[in-house]
């Protein structure tokens, strides 16, 4: 198994789970012990991830991807012990943000629910061009990305979360754009699209949103 | 027949076994293991020595082509080559071996205590032992103090032995055996510096050897991994370590060779022994610092840099013992303060390697011929060969080598017996048969928990029976228990019967790492008659006891929620089954010279088809520029009649002026292209051997490239053969050890320049008895037999100068004082005199470092293998797997792994040709069961995995629901990109489930919240 192999979804689950900081350790980047250079899919996979932690309100810093060789058993040391260092310096998560621990579950739920579409984003439209350690940082740090992702992925996120806002109880527009901070007119769009798309229905009577 | 069951003989009958050949492993002790098991860690790695070399106990036990026969000598060989009659004695143990369960209850109640010698005599044992707790076999034997056999007195053993096993009246037993071929790995005994009587041992309790603190330092040595003193057994706080005792001596009882070893293992005790107490101080006494090997250089620089750790140059005398104290002290003189006597608690002695006690007699009963020095003569273009046809040598009978290059000349030993027995290979093989496997679809989930001690390696760290109570309290777990060494024979065996017994079906060994003990506890289940996936293994050592050593309360916590995670996991696993994929039966050797077509020559000789691929327009290398060795083998006579060898065997084919374009395939079937003469060819073979040499340094310093005076060993070598009278005539000459390396961006010893420049140095002598030649060196590490060259150089008047790496010789132009002739005038401090020396020199020789080829980093590239820092090929395990690389089927030797003498490059290409063919002798190599698989309903044919896949495993294939991705599972490696990318989870890797994940990351978390889930 390779850290290309390590799914967004575990990394969230763990953080669902109450884990206040993940760390990867992969093979260098060159030193692949398959041919397959999955080190590279394990750096864009944490781009992605920090992007979506930090859309969601989470401090990305808790999530990490380090290169550690087998060999490098004092790096492995160091890394973990800077990286305990780092978390126990931001507090456990969501009270390190100041999230409560409804909200906090929910966020993370949604952003967990979207990967999939994350993962067809990612082949359509967020090709890294050059496969170097560089390209990749330099891609994922690009205006042209962040704008990407705030285009498709920003909406996606905003709508899982307002799905699992209904899960619990059927709400207005006014009670969901006060539960998540959003303005009126931006959850009436979303809520028209995601009515068209067939995700939620709009209950007349109780003039309030729910699941189908 | 292997001759001695060290780890050379362990590994020389693995080879043998599983290239095809029956094999007989031969050991006077009453286990295999030899030397090896008594040390603690192992240079320059520490890596545990007898974690890493009790699997390959097992794997000899467990090997179908291996016999295995402990306490026996071998009395008389008859024959030759090909039909040797050997005649051998099993010496009575006393214990009947088929009846003996290994339970130890003979050993309870034995009342005669005898000091052990496993522990170097340092604690006691019963008069009947095992030998040691990871023996093979693990049968007590009975030593000639025991009081029946001593006085006819007692034999309550007898009685308490419940399969009456014990045979107080067992009298020798005769054998004959008929073998096409015999290994010598009969291994070499360390100094006794008893006889000499100069240092006190023996006389003076707290002087011990390097040996006897091996053992003091191991977690099953005498006080439990206690560094304790003989004397009053307290902690020595102040050690002094002696090197060089026996070796490097001219006097009468010591050797004049360098024992290669001590320099290093020194070193390794001495930061074992800070990490035992961090407190403690020491003193080494040396005379020079030979840290010739691969990472040996940092090892030392690790070692040095350690607090309260000082490193002295100076021969030294044992003092006196003080009487209060039993303190020794150690007289010694420095450059700086001249004779002082210092005070240690413990003084050790590092003492050298020596030919087997009873050297002699072994030489006349193989009928083979021994050295000056007492090993085994071998044939130095072929280090391997004795002096008599089919009796072949393997470890440090040869000569004082390290534990990587015993494990090298085992396979080269392989190669060699496959050469000669090749028309016999396979006729005796025996396939191994396991248990049937149990189908456990219908059984619920039972989980066994074994959670080992490893002595005290976790046991000291971890509260090992409280790990196992609380395994018992986890969901599924029917089974847990300790065990001081799991990996041991019956605590393997206990396994395989519990799994049985209790009806287990999912088992997690809590204990050291998969990478060396994963596949002995995987066929342990096998055993046990349960599919292999059904096991995991949670790292309690690795990941705890040793990074969290002083801190146990957590620790213990750690390794619960290891097990834990483990058993979690466990509950998922489903049974896989492995594949049995074709072997090409060709090898491929990368690169033309002495190493390559050794191995492409060896290959051949063993009846493989080779193809050896040379960049360049000629086969040669880099020994085309060397005319001899130290030892006397004329070069480029050898490399003739070698180049000849290889363009006249019909199996060997050259492509030359060729560049590799690309590599595909795995192991048993990679398919290289390769293009030469604007021409382009496809190899299909089964193994690689990487050949790709090394390069001269090209130094910028010390005026070389300005002035022409100024050459390289290389380019001396090269003008001394071809009858330059400028050289030979010339009145000075110095040479410049170190250039280029063992420094900041290089910081690793080229090895083989020290030999190098005696070795001219001697020519030129010779050639030109009125020369001054002057050599300028940091540490002389003419390791080995070397270190006599190094002698006869300094007979015949070459002058040695020590410099130090902060202030390097300086070379300038200038006019010699009385003729006034052009010279090159250099000045180096001279550490004894305290002055600046001025040499004028004709010649300014300099030692250039090795440095890795170009070649090496490109075929690096297309096979997919690694390199270490310094640029070098990195094998798959420094010490027991020295040429294979990580990557199966591809395997590495000469000076591509790192700088080497010609003589070692040869024995490391028969070591690779013997590795290559062990696998190539196969029919099929096995595929791992963990591989992808597609849940047809998920998949929505959007190709993701497809794209991700670079062994092409995943293509779409029309079914009855349509388009769907499938994976082939030959070719799948099992790396899972492919799952990460699948937008609906409809791909999945085995063995390594979204659920097993999930389930594991749950366990780690189970009380992050403070509840569960």
């Amino acid at each position: 198994m390779c850290t290309g192999r390590v799914d967004l979804a575990f990394i969230f689950h763990a953080f669902a789970k109450g884990a206040d900081g993940v760390i990867i350790g992969g093979c260098w980047p060159g030193e692949c012990h398959y041919v397959t250079e999955g080190n590279y899919d394990a750096l864009g996979n944490m781009h992605l991830g920090r992007k979506l932690l930090d859309r969601i309100g989470v401090n990305p810093e808790r999530f990490r991807l380090e290169w550690i060789a087998a060999s490098e058993g004092n790096r492995f040391a160091e890394v973990m012990n800077d990286f305990v260092a780092k978390i126990g310096g931001l507090g456990s998560i969501g009270s390190g943000e100041g999230i409560e621990p409804d909200v906090l579950e929910r966020k993370l739920k949604a952003a967990e629910k979207i990967l999939p579409y994350l993962k067809l984003v990612e082949r359509e439209k967020l090709r890294v061009p050059t496969k170097t350690e560089k390209g990749y940082n330099e891609f994922f740090a690009s205006d042209e990305v962040t704008r990407l992702f705030d285009e498709l992925i920003a909406d996606k996120l905003t709508v899982s979360e307002i799905l699992s806002l209904l899960e619990e109880r059927p709400l207005s527009t006014g009670e969901i754009s006060q539960a998540l901070g959003l303005s009126p007119s931006d959850v009436s769009r979303h809520m028209n699209v995601s009515s068209r798309q067939g995700l939620v229905k709009y209950d007349l009577e109780r003039q309030s949103y729910a699941l189908p | 027949m292997v001759v001695g069951g060290g780890i050379s003989g362990i590994q020389a009958a693995l080879d043998l076994a599983t290239s095809g050949f029956r094999v007989f492993l031969v050991d006077k002790a009453p286990t295999i293991g030899g030397k090896m098991a008594q040390l603690d860690k192992t240079f320059p790695t520490n890596d545990c020595s007898m974690c890493i070399e009790s699997p390959k106990f097992i794997e000899c036990d467990r090997h179908p082509n291996i016999e295995i026969l402990t306490y026996t000598e071998v009395d008389d060989v008859q024959g030759e080559a090909g039909d040797f009659t050997v005649s051998l004695t099993k010496k009575p143990r006393y214990i009947i071996e088929s009846k003996c369960t290994g339970c130890t209850t003979c050993v309870e109640y034995c009342p005669v205590e005898v000091p052990d010698p496993f522990n170097q005599d340092l604690s006691g044992n019963k008069a009947v032992h095992i030998y040691f707790s990871q023996a093979v076999p693990l049968v007590p034997y009975i030593d000639d103090r025991c009081l029946y056999l001593a006085e006819k007195k007692c034999s309550i053993c007898v009685g308490v032995c419940k399969t009456d096993a014990i045979d107080l009246h067992q009298q020798p037993e005769k054998l004959e055996l008929k073998v096409g071929a015999i290994v010598l790995a009969v291994g070499y005994d360390v100094f006794d510096p008893k006889p000499r009587n100069d240092y006190g041992y023996g006389q003076i309790q707290n002087v011990v050897t390097s040996l006897d603190f091996e053992r003091l330092l191991c977690a099953t040595g005498p006080h439990e991994g206690e560094i304790l003193r003989p004397s009053d057994k307290k902690h020595p706080h102040k050690i002094a370590w002696i090197h060089c005792v026996g070796s490097r001596q001219v006097l009468e009882g010591g050797n004049s060779y360098c024992s290669a070893v001590c320099c290093s293992y020194i070193q390794k005790q001495v930061i074992l022994t800070k990490d035992h107490d961090a407190d403690a101080e020491a003193v080494i006494f040396h005379n020079d610092i030979r840290s010739y090997g691969k990472d040996f250089e940092r090892f030392y620089q690790r070692a040095a840099n350690l607090p309260g750790i000082t490193f002295i140059r100076s021969y030294v005398s044992i003092g006196r013992e003080i009487p209060e104290t039993k303190n020794v002290t150690i007289r010694y003189a420095t450059d700086d303060e001249g004779v002082k006597e210092e005070e240690f608690d413990l003084v050790v002695l590092g003492v050298g390697l020596v030919p087997p006690a009873n050297g002699n007699g072994l030489a006349d009963l193989f009928g083979v011929e021994l050295m000056n020095h007492g090993f085994c003569k071998t044939n130095p273009g072929n280090p391997i060969e004795t002096s008599r046809p089919g009796v072949f040598v393997s470890g440090a009978f040869a000569g004082p080598i390290d534990i990587p290059e015993s494990v090298v000349t085992a396979s080269g030993a392989n190669a060699m017996t496959g050469a000669l027995l090749r028309s016999q290979r396979g006729n005796l093989a025996r396939e191994r048969i396991y248990p049937p496997e149990r189908d456990v679809t219908e059984e619920e989930v039972r989980v066994g928990v074994f959670a080992c001690h490893c002595g005290s390696n976790i046991g000291r760290v971890v509260d090992v029976p409280s790990l196992v109570d609380y395994a018992q309290t986890l969901d599924n777990v029917v089974h847990a228990e300790e065990g001081l060494f799991i990996c041991s024979t019956d605590a393997a065996q206990q396994i395989s019967n519990t799994i049985r017994e209790k009806g287990i079906n999912r088992v997690v060994v809590a204990a050291c790492t998969p990478r060396t003990h994963e596949p002995l506890f995987r066929d342990t289940l096998r055993e046990g008659g349960i599919n292999q996936y059904f096991f995991d293994m949670a790292n309690i050592r690795e990941h705890c006891s040793w990074c969290h050593s002083k801190q146990p309360e957590e620790a213990t916590a750690k390794a619960k929620d290891i097990v834990r995670m483990s058993v979690a996991r466990t509950i998922n696993l489903e049974p896989l089954q492995e594949f049995e994929l074709p072997v090409t039966k060709v090898g491929l050797v990368v690169g033309g010279g002495v190493a390559g077509m050794t191995s492409a020559l060896s290959l051949a000789d063993q009846g493989f088809e080779v193809h050896l691929v040379e960049r360049a327009k000629d086969l040669g290398g880099m020994a085309r520029r060397i005319q001899s060795t130290l030892e006397g083998l004329d070069v480029q006579a050898y490399l003739d009649e070698l180049i000849r060898k290889v363009y006249r065997h019909p199996l060997v084919h050259v492509v030359h002026g060729a560049t590799i374009t690309g590599v595909t395939g795995y192991v048993g079937n990679f398919v290289t292209t390769v293009s030469y003469e604007g021409r382009s060819k496809t190899i299909e073979h089964g193994a690689a051997i990487l050949a790709t040499g090394a390069d001269e340094y090209k130094p910028t310093e010390y005026l070389y490239g300005e002035d022409d005076r100024v050459l390289t060993q290389l380019e001396l070598e090269k003008r001394i053969s071809d009858g330059d009278e400028g050289i030979t005539q010339a009145k000075n000459l110095v040479m410049i050890q170190c250039v280029g390396c063992r420094q900041e961006d290089r910081n690793y010893c080229s090895r083989v320049c020290c030999s190098q420049a005696v070795k001219n140095g001697l020519k030129l002598k010779d050639l030109n008895p009125d020369m001054t030649v002057h050599v300028l060196f940091r540490d002389m590490r003419t390791y080995g037999f070397a270190e006599d060259g190094y002698r006869e150089a300094a007979d015949k008047g070459v002058i040695f100068t020590r410099f130090e790496v902060d202030d390097k010789p300086q070379v300038a132009p200038d006019e010699d004082e009385e003729e006034g002739r052009p010279i090159l005038r250099v000045t180096v401090p001279d550490p004894i005199l305290g002055q600046r020396l001025a040499l004028d020199a004709d010649f300014v020789v300099l030692s250039a470092a090795v440095v890795p080829s170009a070649g090496s980093q490109e075929a690096g590239r297309l096979f997919k293998v690694a390199s270490s820092p310094d640029g070098f090929f990195q094998e798959a395990h420094v010490k027991l797997r020295p040429v294979d690389f990580a990557a199966d089927g591809v395997f590495l030797c000469g000076l591509s792994h790192y700088p080497k003498h010609i003589t070692e490059a040869i024995s490391q290409a028969y070591g690779a040709a013997g590795r290559a063919a062990s696998l190539l002798a196969g029919d099929t190599v096995t595929a791992s069961g963990s591989v992808c698989e597609v849940r047809e309903h998920d998949c929505v044919s959007c190709g993701a995995c497809i794209t991700a896949c670079t062994y092409g495993a995943i293509e779409f294939q029309d079914t009855s629901v349509g388009k769907k991705a499938v994976v082939n599972p030959v070719l799948c490696k099992g790396d899972g990109l492919c799952c990460a990318k699948c937008p609906t989870n409809a791909i999945f890797l085995k063995h390594f489930t979204d659920k097993e994940v999930f389930d594991q990351i749950d366990a780690a978390l189970f009380d992050a919240f403070g509840v569960e889930g």
